[in-house]
C-alpha cells in the first residue's frame, strides 16, 4: 500500500499510466485482429523511392507526427505555469507563421512555386519573427494589461488564421522546393521533425537546469505580487513565457507547413491548441499555474498523438476523433479535480471504517 | 457627501461601456448607410436582415452573458449548434416530425448543460477546459451522427420548411420600390423567438433571485457562498441555461441554413463571446447585461453586412475586424479597471 | 441542556492531514453574552469556528443548539444560518459589484406576488437598517464605492439582520480604526441587550476586556478552559494562551543613542505617490530603528512601499549611502541593499506552493539574476543556516511553506531577506496575526540587526512594540508625515501625535 502511494505521488504517474494504457489498447487490438501483438513496437528500416532508407514503424510514426504537439507543449507548459492560463492562439499562430513564411518564399499572390523568391533562411526567420510578434502581443495583453490569458489569446485565436489567409490572398500557397520540404522529411533515416523536436526539448531543458528561469516562472505563477516584492520582474517573466510560446508555435508551424510543402491557412494547426493544452494537463501539470513538469508535458504530447494514431487505426475518422479526445479530457480533469479526490477519500475512509466495525 | 459623488462616477464607467457600444453601432451603421446607400443599405429591411441572420447568435449571446456573469465561459456553443442542426436534419430525414425533434434538441441542450455545469460547479474544473471538451464532443458527435451535409427540404419536413419561410410583417418602415410596389419589411419567426429570449433573460437577470445570484457569484464566489448562496447549483444552472438557450439558438440557426453539416457554426462561440464583451460584460464576471450583448451582436452583424455589401473584401475581414473590436474593448475594460482601482486606492 | 445556554459544543475533534487541529474542544455560549475565543495562532480558533459554521467537517464530538433536538451538524454556511449562526469574517465577505441593499438581502430577498424581487421594499428596509446602525450610506450604490470599514459594517448589519441567535465575529476589527471599533462595540453591546450571543475572536487584548463577559481559551488545538472575565486578568490570560509565563518582553529595550553622527543610510526628499502619500522627507542613519506611527490608512505602509519601489514614487529623490538612486521596482531597491517584508503575508509574502528552501533563497536568487543560479548545495546550505538562525519550525526544508503556521511563514520571509544581507530592512507589520512567543523573537531580532549596523524601518499597529524597539518614530496622518519623535518616546506622546489636534 505504501509503495503504491509512493508510485502514485510520482509526478510522471499520470502521463506514464496513460501512455501504457494506450499501448495496451494497441496490443489488444493487434492481437484481436490476428496481427503480431507487438507490431506496435516494431521498428524497421525500409527503402523508399522518395526518401531512401528510412525508419519505419508505428512508434516512429507517432513520435514523428507528435512533433508539433510536443513543440507546442513546451511553450504551453511555461505559459500555464507563469500565468495560470492557457494560450489558445497557438494553433492559429502556427497557421499565420506558416502562411507568412510561404508567402515570403513564394512571393505575394503566387499560389505555387518550385523556386524560392527569398533564401530559405529569410523565410524561416520571417516565421520565427511572426511567432515572436504574436507572442509579444499576447504577452503584453496578459502581463501588462492584466487581461485573463484565455481571453487575451482569444483575439489572435480568431484573427491570426484570418490574417494568414489575407497574406496568402485567400490561396493555398504551395512551395514545392526540396530544401524547404527537407524540414518535414528525413535526415538520413530519421524524420527531421523528430530531430527538431529533440533539439527544442534539449535546449529548453538545459536552460531550465542551468538558470533560475524555472523557479522564477513557477514563483510568478504561484504568487506574482509576492514574487515582485522579492525582486522578480513578474510582468517581464509572464511576457517572456508568452514570447517563448509564440516562438515554439512558429517552429511548429514551420514543421507542419514543410510536411505538406504548403501553407494551408485553414487547416494548419487546427485544434492543435487543444492537443497542446491536453498534453500539459495529461502531463500532471495543474492548469491553475505554478509548479510545472516539462517531461510530463512531453510524454503527454506523445500520448495524445498515440491516442490519435490509435483511433485512426481503429477506424475512427479524423472528424469523429474529437469525441474520444473530449471523453479523455473529461476523465483526466475529473480524476484530478480536488472535489472528486476528496469524494474518493471519503469513500475509502467509510469503507475502512466499515471494515473496522466488522472486524 | 464626497463619497456619493465618487460613486456616481464609477457607476457610470459600466454604463459608459454600454453607451460606447451603442454609439459604436450607430456610427458603424451610419457609416454603412453613407458608403453603401446606393446598394440598399439605408433600407429598414437591411437592418432586419441583420436580425434575421443573427437570430441564433442573439440567443447564444444571451446564454453566454449569463455564464460570463458568473465569471465563466462556454466555448462549446458553436459545436452544440452544429450538433443540433445535424440532429434536426437527420431526425426529420428519418421521418420524425419537426415538433418532437425540436423538443428532443432542447432536452439534449438541457442535459448537456447540466453535465457541463456539474463539472464546473460541483467538480470545480475550469470552465474553459470543460467547455473545450464539450466543444470537441459535440463537433465529433455531429460527425458520428452523419458526416455528410444533410439538407432539410420541403419534402422532408413541410412544417419546418413553412416556418423557415414564414414572414412576420413589420407594420412600419417599408418603402415603395421603383416599380411602384410597396415592399413591406419583414422578419423571420427566428427573430421573434430571439427577441422573446432577449427580453426574458433581461427580466430574469434584473428581477429574479436566480438572476441576482449570478451577479453575486461573479462578484465574489467565496462571499456568495458565505452569504448562504448555493454557488455550485447556481453555476450549474448558468451552464444549463447557456446550453438551453444555445439549443433554441440552434433551432433559429437551422431555420436559416435548413441544413446540418459538421463544419457548421465554427467560430460562433467567438462571435458570442465578442458580442458579450463588446456589450460591456466583464470577463471577470459580475458586470454586464444582455442589452449590451444584443448590441454587440448587432455590431458584429453590421460588420459582416458591410463586408458582404462591398463584395470585394476578402472573406476573412469580418473575423479580423471582430477580433480587432474585441481587442479594443478588452483594452478599454482593463483601463477602466485600472482607473477604478486607482479611485478606490486599492493596490 | 443548562438554562440560558444557546449553543454547546462538546469534545469537538478534527484532523488535517498530519495535524490534529482540534482535540476535544468544548464551547458553551449563553444567551445575551459576548464570549471571547482566545488562543495563539494555530490554537484552533478558526478551525473551531469553521466547524460551527459547517465549512469544516469535524470527526468527533457534537454541537447542540437551543430549541433543536439532537446534535446539529452543519454542512454549509446556509445550514448554519438556518439554525441561527451567522458569521462575519476578517476579510469582508460581500459582493463588491452589488449594491449595499442587495448585499444585505441577497439569498433572502423579499418577493413580489410574481415571485420577482421587490427592489423597492428591500431598498427601503436596507436604508432603515443602516440608518438605525448610524452608518451613513446610500444603499443603492455599489458596495465597491465604500471604504473597507463601511463594508465591514455592512457585513455585520447583514449578519445582525438575519435574526441570528449566535453571531460569530472572526477578527472583525483588524481593518477598522479606533472610532470604527468603538462603533462596532456599541453595536455589539446593543445586540447583547437583545439577547444575541456573540462569539468574538480578536488578537487585541484590550478589546476583550472592553466588551467581553467570558473567555474560552484554546491552545494547540486543545481546550484550556472557560473563564468569566473577572477571574482572568491579562497576565493570566496570556499565560493560559501560551502555556507558560510570558517571556519578559520589557527586557527588549534599546539603549538610547545619538544617531545624528552616524552615516546616513537612507535619505528621501519629497517622495510621493499619487493618492496614497504626500511628499515626505525621511532620513535614516546606519544602525537606527525608525518606527512609523499612524492609523491604518494614514499612509504608513505606502510610505515604506514608496521608498522600496513597490509603488513607484512619482516625485522626489532618494539617496542611499549618500548617492542618489532611481528606483522603479523592488529589484532596483534590493540592488541598493534594501529588503521589505510586506504587511500582507499571504498576498505579497509567501510563494505558497514552493518549499521553505525555495522561499528562503528566492530574493537572493533574484538579486543574483537568472543566469547565475545558486547550486542545489548552496541553496540547501543557506536554507539550513536560516532555519536554524530564526528557528523556523518545519518538518524539513522541502516542506511547502503553505503547510507552516502563520508565525513560521513570517519567519521564512524574514529569513528570505536576511539571506540577502540587506543594509536597510523595511518590516511592515511583521508581528501581525502571529503568536506572542514569535512576536518577542522578531522584536529581539530587530534589535539584534540594528546592533549589527543595519537600519530598520518598522511599522506596527502596536505602539508598545515600537516603543520597545525604535530609536525614533515618524508619525503619519492622512498620507502626510506630520512629525518625528526621537526622545521621550512614550505611549502617551506617540498617541497624542498620531491623534493630532493639539495645534
Amino acid at each position: 500500500m505504501k509503495t503504491w502511494n509512493k508510485i502514485k505521488s510520482w509526478p510522471l504517474f499520470l502521463p506514464v499510466v496513460a501512455l501504457i494504457l494506450v499501448m495496451a489498447v494497441n496490443i489488444i487490438y493487434d492481437a484481436a485482429t490476428g496481427s503480431n501483438p507487438l507490431s506496435f513496437f516494431m521498428i524497421s528500416l525500409r527503402n523508399t523511392t522518395t526518401s531512401g532508407t528510412i525508419l519505419y514503424g508505428r512508434i516512429i510514426d507517432i513520435i514523428n507526427r507528435g512533433s508539433e504537439v510536443a513543440i507546442l507543449a513546451i511553450g504551453m507548459t511555461l505559459v500555464v505555469s507563469a500565468s495560470a492560463g492557457t494560450d489558445i492562439s497557438v494553433g492559429s499562430v502556427m497557421s499565420l507563421c506558416a502562411s507568412f513564411m510561404c508567402m515570403m518564399l513564394a512571393g505575394y499572390g503566387v499560389s505555387s512555386t518550385t523556386t524560392l523568391a527569398v533564401p530559405l533562411g529569410i523565410g524561416l526567420l520571417c516565421a520565427i519573427v511572426m511567432g515572436l510578434v504574436c507572442g509579444a502581443f499576447n504577452g503584453t495583453l496578459v502581463a501588462h494589461l492584466s487581461i485573463q490569458p484565455m481571453v487575451a489569446t482569444l483575439i489572435l485565436y480568431s484573427a491570426a488564421r484570418a490574417i494568414g489567409l489575407l497574406l496568402c490572398n485567400d490561396l493555398i500557397v504551395y512551395v514545392r522546393n526540396p530544401s524547404f520540404a527537407y524540414i518535414g522529411a528525413f535526415t538520413g533515416p530519421v524524420p527531421t521533425p523528430i530531430i527538431i523536436t529533440a533539439v527544442c526539448i534539449i535546449v529548453v531543458s538545459l536552460v531550465l537546469k542551468k538558470t533560475a528561469l524555472g523557479m522564477y516562472i513557477q514563483s510568478v505563477g504561484i504568487n506574482a505580487k509576492a514574487s515582485r516584492i522579492a525582486g522578480l520582474n513578474s510582468r517581464l517573466l509572464i511576457f517572456l513565457a508568452y514570447m517563448l510560446c509564440g516562438l515554439f508555435a512558429a517552429i511548429a508551424g514551420i514543421v507542419a507547413s514543410s510536411r505538406i510543402t504548403s501553407a494551408d491557412s485553414n487547416n494548419i494547426g487546427l485544434y492543435l491548441e487543444m492537443d497542446a493544452i491536453l498534453s500539459v494537463a495529461l502531463g500532471g501539470n495543474s492548469l491553475g499555474g505554478g509548479k510545472f513538469n516539462l517531461a510530463g508535458s512531453i510524454i503527454g504530447a506523445y500520448t495524445i498523438q498515440a491516442i490519435t494514431t490509435t483511433l485512426y487505426a481503429l477506424g475512427v475518422s479524423s472528424i469523429q476523433a474529437p469525441v474520444f479526445k473530449a471523453v479523455i479530457v473529461i476523465l483526466i480533469v475529473v480524476i484530478e479535480a480536488p472535489p472528486f479526490k476528496a469524494f474518493l477519500r471519503k469513500q475509502s475512509a467509510a469503507r475502512a471504517a466499515a471494515k473496522g466495525v466488522r472486524a | 457627501m464626497s463619497k456619493k459623488a465618487d460613486s456616481k462616477k464609477s457607476i457610470n464607467s459600466n454604463t459608459m461601456l454600454l453607451l460606447i457600444t451603442i454609439a459604436l453601432f450607430i456610427v458603424l451603421y451610419a457609416g454603412g448607410c453613407i458608403a453603401y446607400g446606393s446598394k440598399g443599405f439605408t433600407h429598414f429591411q437591411t437592418f432586419l436582415n441583420i436580425l434575421i441572420t443573427n437570430a441564433g447568435l442573439i440567443c447564444v449571446a444571451c446564454g453566454m452573458t449569463c455564464v460570463m456573469l458568473t465569471g465563466g465561459i462556454d466555448i462549446s456553443v458553436g459545436a452544440l449548434i452544429a450538433m443540433d442542426c445535424m440532429l434536426l436534419a437527420v431526425g426529420m430525414q428519418k421521418g420524425i416530425g419537426a415538433v418532437p425533434m425540436i423538443i428532443l434538441v432542447l432536452l439534449i441542450g438541457i442535459v448537456f448543460g447540466i453535465f457541463q455545469g456539474f463539472l464546473v460547479g460541483y467538480l470545480e474544473i475550469q470552465p474553459f477546459i470543460v467547455s473545450m471538451a464539450g466543444m470537441f464532443f459535440c463537433r465529433g458527435m455531429t460527425a458520428v451522427i452523419c458526416t455528410d451535409q444533410v439538407s432539410i427540404t420541403q419534402e422532408i419536413s413541410p412544417t419546418f420548411y413553412a416556418w423557415a419561410n414564414a414572414k412576420v410583417i413589420v407594420p412600419f418602415g417599408g418603402y415603395t420600390n421603383n416599380k411602384g410596389k410597396y415592399m413591406a419589411p419583414y422578419v423571420r419567426p427566428g427573430v421573434v423567438v430571439a427577441l422573446i429570449v432577449l427580453i426574458a433573460i433581461f427580466l430574469i437577470l434584473r428581477y429574479t433571485k436566480f438572476g441576482r445570484s449570478l451577479y453575486a457569484v461573479g462578484g465574489s464566489e467565496s462571499s456568495a457562498a458565505m452569504m448562504g448562496l448555493n454557488v455550485k447549483l447556481i453555476k450549474m444552472k448558468a451552464y444549463m441555461l447557456s446550453s438551453f438557450l444555445c439549443s433554441i439558438g440552434g433551432i433559429c440557426y437551422c431555420l436559416n441554413t435548413m441544413a446540418g453539416s459538421v463544419s457548421q457554426a465554427t467560430g460562433l462561440e467567438m462571435d458570442a463571446i465578442s458580442s458579450a464583451v463588446i456589450g460591456g460584460t466583464l470577463l471577470t464576471g459580475g458586470v454586464g447585461n444582455v442589452i449590451g450583448s444584443f448590441f454587440g451582436v448587432l455590431i458584429n452583424g453590421t460588420i459582416s453586412s458591410i463586408v458582404k455589401t462591398n463584395g470585394k473584401l476578402a472573406s476573412s475581414w469580418p473575423n479580423i475586424l471582430t477580433a480587432a473590436l474585441l481587442f479594443i474593448f478588452i483594452v478599454i475594460q482593463s483601463l477602466f479597471a485600472v482607473l477604478r482601482s486607482r479611485q478606490t486606492g486599492k493596490r | 441542556m443548562e438554562e440560558n445556554v444557546v449553543l454547546t459544543a462538546r469534545g469537538i475533534s478534527m484532523t488535517f492531514p498530519g495535524v490534529k487541529a482540534l482535540d476535544g474542544v468544548d464551547l458553551t455560549l449563553r444567551k445575551g453574552e459576548i464570549h471571547a475565543l482566545m488562543g495563539e495562532n494555530g490554537a484552533g480558533k478558526s478551525t473551531l469556528i469553521k466547524c460551527l459554521t459547517g465549512i469544516n467537517d469535524f470527526e468527533a464530538g457534537e454541537i447542540r443548539i437551543d430549541g433543536i433536538d439532537g446534535p446539529v451538524k452543519n454542512h454549509s454556511t446556509r445550514d448554519a444560518q438556518n439554525v441561527g449562526i451567522s458569521t462575519v469574517y476578517q476579510e469582508v465577505n460581500l459582493c463588491p459589484n452589488l449594491s449595499v441593499a442587495e448585499n444585505l438581502f441577497i439569498g433572502r430577498e423579499p418577493l413580489t406576488k410574481l415571485h420577482t424581487i421587490d427592489r423597492k421594499s428591500y431598498n427601503k428596509r436596507s436604508q432603515k437598517i443602516m440608518d438605525e446602525l448610524g452608518i451613513s450610506v446610500d444603499v443603492t450604490q455599489n458596495l465597491e464605492n465604500y471604504s473597507l470599514a463601511i463594508q465591514q459594517m455592512v457585513a455585520i448589519a447583514r449578519a445582525v439582520d438575519m435574526e441570528c441567535k449566535v453571531l460569530i465575529l472572526d477578527e472583525p476589527t483588524s481593518s477598522l480604526d479606533d472610532d470604527e471599533v468603538e462603533k462596532l462595540f456599541v453595536l455589539m453591546r446593543g445586540l447583547r441587550e437583545k439577547g444575541v450571543s456573540i462569539l468574538f475572536v480578536t488578537h487585541f487584548l484590550e478589546q476583550v476586556y472592553a466588551v467581553c463577559d467570558r473567555i474560552t481559551v484554546l491552545r494547540n488545538g486543545g481546550f484550556v478552559g472557560e473563564y468569566p472575565i473577572s477571574e482572568l486578568p491579562r497576565v493570566k490570560l496570556v499565560a493560559a494562551m501560551m502555556g507558560k509565563d510570558l517571556d519578559d518582553l520589557a527586557e527588549i529595550k534599546k539603549e538610547q543613542k545619538d544617531f545624528s553622527k552616524e552615516p546616513m543610510e537612507i535619505s528621501a526628499k519629497g517622495l510621493s505617490h499619487a493618492g496614497t502619500v504626500k511628499p515626505f522627507d525621511l532620513d535614516i542613519h546606519k544602525g537606527e530603528v525608525v518606527g512609523i506611527g499612524g492609523l491604518l490608512g494614514s499612509g504608513r505602509s505606502e510610505l515604506a512601499r514608496c521608498i522600496y519601489g513597490a509603488d513607484k514614487a512619482q516625485t522626489g529623490t532618494l539617496e542611499v549611502n549618500g548617492k542618489q538612486v532611481k528606483i522603479n521596482q523592488p529589484i532596483d531597491a534590493m540592488n541598493k541593499g534594501m529588503g521589505m517584508l510586506p504587511d500582507d503575508r499571504k498576498a505579497e509574502g509567501i510563494i505558497a506552493d514552493l518549499s521553505v528552501r525555495e522561499n528562503i533563497i528566492l530574493a537572493l536568487q533574484a538579486k543574483r539574476g537568472m543566469f547565475r543560479q545558486l547550486s542545489r548545495a548552496q541553496q540547501e546550505e543557506i536554507a539550513d543556516r536560516y532555519i536554524e538562525l530564526v528557528q523556523i519550525k518545519t518538518a524539513s526544508k522541502e516542506t511547502l511553506i503553505k503547510q507552516l503556521s502563520g508565525g513560521n511563514q513570517q519567519k521564512v520571509i524574514l529569513a528570505r531577506w536576511l539571506a540577502t544581507d540587506p543594509d536597510f530592512l523595511i518590516l511592515d507589520e511583521p508581528t501581525r496575526g502571529i503568536d506572542i512567543g514569535t512576536k518577542s523573537e522578531i522584536q529581539k531580532l530587530i534589535v539584534k540587526l540594528a546592533g549589527e549596523g543595519k537600519s530598520v524601518l518598522f511599522i506596527s499597529s502596536e505602539i508598545e512594540e515600537m516603543l520597545r524597539t525604535c530609536n525614533r518614530m515618524v508619525i503619519m496622518r492622512d498620507g502626510q508625515k506630520v512629525g518625528e519623535l526621537d526622545h521621550e518616546l512614550s505611549q502617551e506622546s506617540v498617541m497624542k501625535a498620531i491623534a493630532g489636534g493639539e495645534a
